[in-house]
């Protein structure tokens, strides 16, 4: 609720979006939580006079996700900005991350940070096939190899480029 | 029927947490640096499985908070299988710990997905997508030692031959088997053990492995009950010694 010149407005969800486009994963600089589609549902339940809740409710990408908590506290406080009286964050697997939920641009993003984007599941299972053809973010060749499917964070795997000789990292695709 | 839900959660959590323990115990020693990668962040997926699964058991089903259930508890309260508290040994034996473990929380996952009881199944169609990567990274490692030479061969057969009933220990019953299968909240350990064996069976043959002959007698069973080896609790003296100095504090 915006109090200005005593007048009181409700926020709208869009401005709740917009806000939300601010917080970034603390892992992935470059993305903010919209981008990556954790964002599972904003929620303005209908409250009393003077007392205007936001319900916003986010999924991990990975179960044991340390930056969730973190992530849960800034978008509180990115938020509780707007002029709620009240902000809940909630976690929850109502509706499960996969890569797909990425929003478009995300990718593009990922790249040009030096993170190989996961490729598009359609919606399938993760296959072996999509762990084979993945772009070097630095040089653009797909001739490159998974070295592990375990790297620096639970969401990225380490890979080498054999046409610029360098080790990449790619954001892991999870069905 | 919230018994028979807390008795599949609590071991579920329970293999989670102390397998996700023992993998962390790779970490800075593993033999290469990306299997100490691999085991240090298969440890922080499990430790993340069992705080989920922990999660339900303290929101839906009344049972204490996550950090209680997972460092207050005494050994007798964990209902975790054999083959998890086992100490991490050489490469060779966790290699195919993991392989014979991990198939069979893929296999469980999977049938979860389908699971009358809502929470377990969101959680297991979550669960299914990393887990999937926990089970080519040892497919992948236990078809390259058991067709490198003749030493690594022979150390996976010996592995798998010293693993083997520990791993069929996971599949022990527990005592409210009817009931969560006749509501369909889970298909049992029997089926389960059965679709393990067809798929971890042709998988080790291929790998030029042996599987070893059954002794029902010698099936690493009580785990589910409460029973455990000499190596859980001093898992556990370790794993709860922080909160243990000071068991109310707050952080």
């Amino acid at each position: 609720m915006k109090k200005d010149n005593n007048i009181t407005t409700l926020v709208s969800e869009d401005e709740i979006w917009a806000a939300l486009e601010k917080v970034q994963d603390p892992e992935i600089p470059v993305l903010s939580v919209v981008d990556m589609g954790i964002i599972t549902r904003v929620e303005l339940p209908s409250s009393d006079i003077g007392h205007q809740t936001a319900v916003i409710t986010m999924t991990p990408t990975f179960v044991g996700c340390p930056a969730i908590e973190v992530m849960k506290k800034s978008v509180h406080d990115e938020v509780k900005k707007l002029g709620f009286d009240e902000v809940i964050v909630k976690a929850d697997f109502d509706v499960q991350w996969n890569s797909d939920m990425m929003k478009p641009g995300a990718k593009e993003k990922l790249e040009k940070f030096g993170l190989a984007p996961p490729p598009s599941l359609d919606g399938g299972e993760l296959t072996a096939e999509q762990l084979d053809k993945v772009r070097c973010p630095h040089c653009h060749s797909t001739d490159t190899t998974l070295r592990s499917a375990f790297g620096s964070t639970l969401c990225r795997a380490i890979r080498f480029c054999f046409n610029c000789k360098q080790g990449f990292e790619q954001f892991k695709p999870i069905s | 029927m919230s018994n028979a839900v807390k008795e599949l959660l609590y071991k579920m959590a329970d293999d989670a947490l102390i397998i996700g323990h023992r993998n962390s115990e790779w970490t800075g020693i593993g033999p290469m640096l990306e299997e100490d990668l691999a085991f240090s962040s298969m440890a922080q997926d499990k430790i993340g499985h069992a705080i989920a699964l922990y999660t339900i058991l303290h929101e839906v089903l009344g049972e204490a908070d996550p950090d209680t259930l997972g460092f207050k508890r005494t050994e007798n309260e964990f209902k975790s299988c054999h083959l998890v508290e086992q100490p991490i040994g050489e490469y060779d034996f966790s290699t195919i710990r993991h392989f014979l473990f991990d198939h069979a929380e893929l296999l469980r996952y999977e049938s979860l997905t389908q699971s009358s009881f809502q929470p377990l199944a969101q959680l297991a169609k979550k669960v299914k997508g990393e887990i999937k990567y926990h089970v080519m990274h040892a497919d992948t490692f236990v078809k390259q030692l058991s067709n490198g030479n003749e030493e690594s061969k022979a150390r996976m057969q010996q592995a798998l031959n010293n693993t083997w009933h520990l791993a069929l220990g996971i599949f022990e019953p527990g005592e409210y088997e009817v009931e969560l299968t006749s509501n369909n909240i889970f298909i049992g350990e029997v089926e389960l053990k059965k679709r393990w064996l067809e798929k971890v069976t042709p998988l080790l043959e291929s790998y030029g492995l042996t599987i070893p002959a059954t002794d029902e007698t010698k099936i690493a069973n009580g785990g589910r009950k409460g029973y455990h080896t000499e190596y859980l609790k001093p898992l556990l003296d370790e794993m709860c010694e922080v909160t243990r100095t000071d068991i109310d504090a707050e952080w």
